[in-house]
């Protein structure tokens, strides 16, 4: 007994020693693994600004020339502005129409009672299962026929719902008291009354969620864009990078500029908005 | 005579009228959007697997399960389909096991925790074409960091360069894979590792468990769980991997790199064998189908709640 309590306070006292050692040791495995996560975002900026007869000397991690004519000349040689107009417009329609049908979707399946509710809400998730490459060639056989091809409609309207936001809202909304649509509802409100004046607005955090993610998925979107468009002036930003890669290849400072630029949306996104991001894509992930 | 009962079932009935009328307004958009552009797709994309056809012609033939049987004996099919689970296998295994060590590490209390977590997390939310695009360059022979830094530790890059040497292709795209997917296992382990009682570790130290054992005997098994989640969605996400490949290697070299998504999107839109290209995306479902249900027979009841 009295062994057992020496033991423990030798333990702890160890312990109390050892830790500061143990945290250093920590900080540095952590700040090594950091250092690799960030060198591709440090070697695309410092590179970017590098004037184009440094090009081949050893690299720095950290810019050391600022040379800002990369970037004018990366957005001459090729029509980034226009690429930028694409893809705000692509990213916008799907943000948009994805958190509001979403929205909509998963009121009913939240709050409505009708038959052959909880079968529908059952095939939308199944969607969710089914790999973008099986309706790939489908749906562009569809967006030809419809006369879509090099069009935003081709772009925005086949991604305008997803399964994942109905699923996510849906949750959201659950979490909601019902006792606020029953108020509502005698003081005279309709169903679509109720999502509008009293679930939209009390999901705002759920919303933009999904917003978030709608917006990272479509800015960062490829294949569709890819296979839907074939006009030089139809290319987002993403498929005009990788043809710019084709093309300016060598010239690498120029290269990378572009490559800045059609990061940063994201970036800044993220950053304004990363303690919503990172909790909601943990409680994906975790809630039971 | 008029109950109170009658009251409430005629509420209730003209409410579920009312409900239903609703629905079928609310529901209407996303249920139109889903039929054609996802459930249509998928029985047409059957249909196509089954046809020979190069999707402009008049001439469409039906040639049953022959695209399918073409592809089990073909050659670049199996080759694409072997490049494609190693692939996802390295993702998967090095992309759980360092994103549980690291999220272990930042759970122990330390300063910065959420800096870090941040630092972790930029690559997911980076393009994934911006960052094939850095990568390659990073890999370049002679300048770039990869060369520069392997020199400067006097040892001697491969030759020929890493995205030209058939060993290293491959390595090199997983390395990518796993710097954009590391943060995300993190994000999750973290929360995963934050609902481990205290008490437990608190227990195993005074028994004198060290920080092996503790990692060991604690946590592994009790985030058993979350590993299993990753894991699959992991699979899931890696098999369908295309703009990394599309930019960095384009399949190359000897097709070392050629992922069944490039093969399929080459096979459809540069060759227009729309059948054969149809019958691997049928090919792809149902190898992510099967990992998918794994996963659903051992999260999906609890986390839909249907």
């Amino acid at each position: 007994m009295n062994l057992a309590i020496a033991r423990t306070r030798a333990n702890v006292l160890s312990l109390k020693t050892r830790r500061r050692w143990d945290r250093l040791a920590i900080h540095l495995i952590l700040l090594a693994g950091a250092l690799v996560m960030v060198t591709p975002f440090l070697w695309m900026v410092t590179l970017s600004l590098k004037p184009v007869e440094l090009t081949y000397q050893p690299p720095h991690l950290l810019p050391t020339r600022f040379e800002f004519s990369n970037y004018t000349r990366a957005w001459e040689a090729a029509p980034f502005a226009r690429y930028y107009l694409n893809s705000i417009v692509m990213t916008g329609g799907i943000v948009v129409s994805q958190v509001f049908f979403s929205s909509l979707a998963a009121y009913a399946f939240a709050r409505l009672r009708f038959p052959g509710r909880d079968l529908l809400f059952l095939v939308f998730l199944g969607t969710m299962m089914v790999p973008f490459h099986v309706i790939l060639i489908p749906s562009y056989l569809i967006i030809n026929r419809l006369g879509w091809v090099d069009s935003y409609a081709a772009l925005i309207v086949p991604r305008m719902v997803s399964a994942f936001g109905i699923f996510l809202l849906r949750q959201y909304y659950q979490g909601i008291p019902q006792e606020l649509d029953e108020a509502a509802m005698i003081d005279g409100l309709g169903r679509l009354g109720i999502w509008w004046r009293i679930i939209v607005p009390l999901s705002a955090p759920g919303l933009a969620t999904l917003g978030i993610f709608a917006f990272m998925f479509g800015w960062n979107d490829f294949l569709w864009p890819l296979v839907v468009t074939n006009d030089p002036d139809m290319r987002t930003v993403q498929l005009g990078l990788a043809m710019f890669q084709g093309r300016y290849g060598t010239q690498w400072t120029v290269l990378m500029a572009g490559t800045v630029t059609a990061t940063l949306p994201t970036l800044a996104v993220f950053l304004l908005g990363q303690r919503w991001f990172i909790q909601s894509i943990a409680q994906t992930g975790v809630k039971g | 005579m008029i109950t109170a009962a009658h009251v409430r079932a005629r509420w209730q009935r003209a409410n579920r009228r009312g409900d239903l009328s609703a629905a079928m307004i609310a529901l209407a958009p996303a249920v139109v959007l889903f039929a054609l552009f996802n459930v249509y797709p998928l029985f047409y994309s059957g249909y196509l697997s089954l046809m020979n056809w190069d999707g402009f012609s008049s001439h469409r033939e039906y040639v049953g399960l022959s695209n399918y049987r073409e592809l089990v004996e073909s050659p670049m099919f199996r080759n694409a389909l072997g490049v494609t689970v190693k692939y996802t296998a390295g993702v998967t295994v090095l992309g759980v096991v360092l994103s549980l060590i690291i999220a272990v590490l930042l759970n122990s209390g330390i300063r910065g925790q959420n800096l870090y977590r941040l630092i972790y997390f930029l690559p997911v939310v980076t393009s994934t074409v911006a960052a094939a695009v850095v990568w390659r360059y990073l890999m370049n022979p002679g300048n770039g960091y990869a060369d520069v830094f392997l020199r400067s530790l006097g040892i001697a890059p491969p030759s020929p360069s890493w995205l030209r040497n058939p060993t290293w292709a491959l390595r090199v795209v997983i390395l990518v894979g796993v710097w954009k997917r590391l943060g995300f296992n993190i994000v999750i382990y973290l929360a995963g590792l934050q609902n481990i009682p205290k008490d437990y570790y608190e227990a195993a130290t005074v028994d004198g468990a060290g920080a092996w054992g503790r990692f060991r005997h604690i946590t592994v098994p009790l985030i058993a769980p979350i590993t299993l989640l990753l894991v699959i969605m992991s699979v899931i996400d890696a098999f369908l991997i295309f703009d990394v490949v599309y930019v960095m290697t384009d399949g190359g070299p000897l097709g070392t790199t050629e992922v069944v998504g490039l093969l399929l999107y080459r096979q459809a839109f540069r060759y227009f064998n729309l059948g054969t290209a149809s019958a691997m995306g049928w090919v792809i479902f149902a190898i992510v189908f099967t990992a998918t249900l794994v996963q659903w027979k051992l999260f999906g009841t609890r986390e839909v709640g249907v």
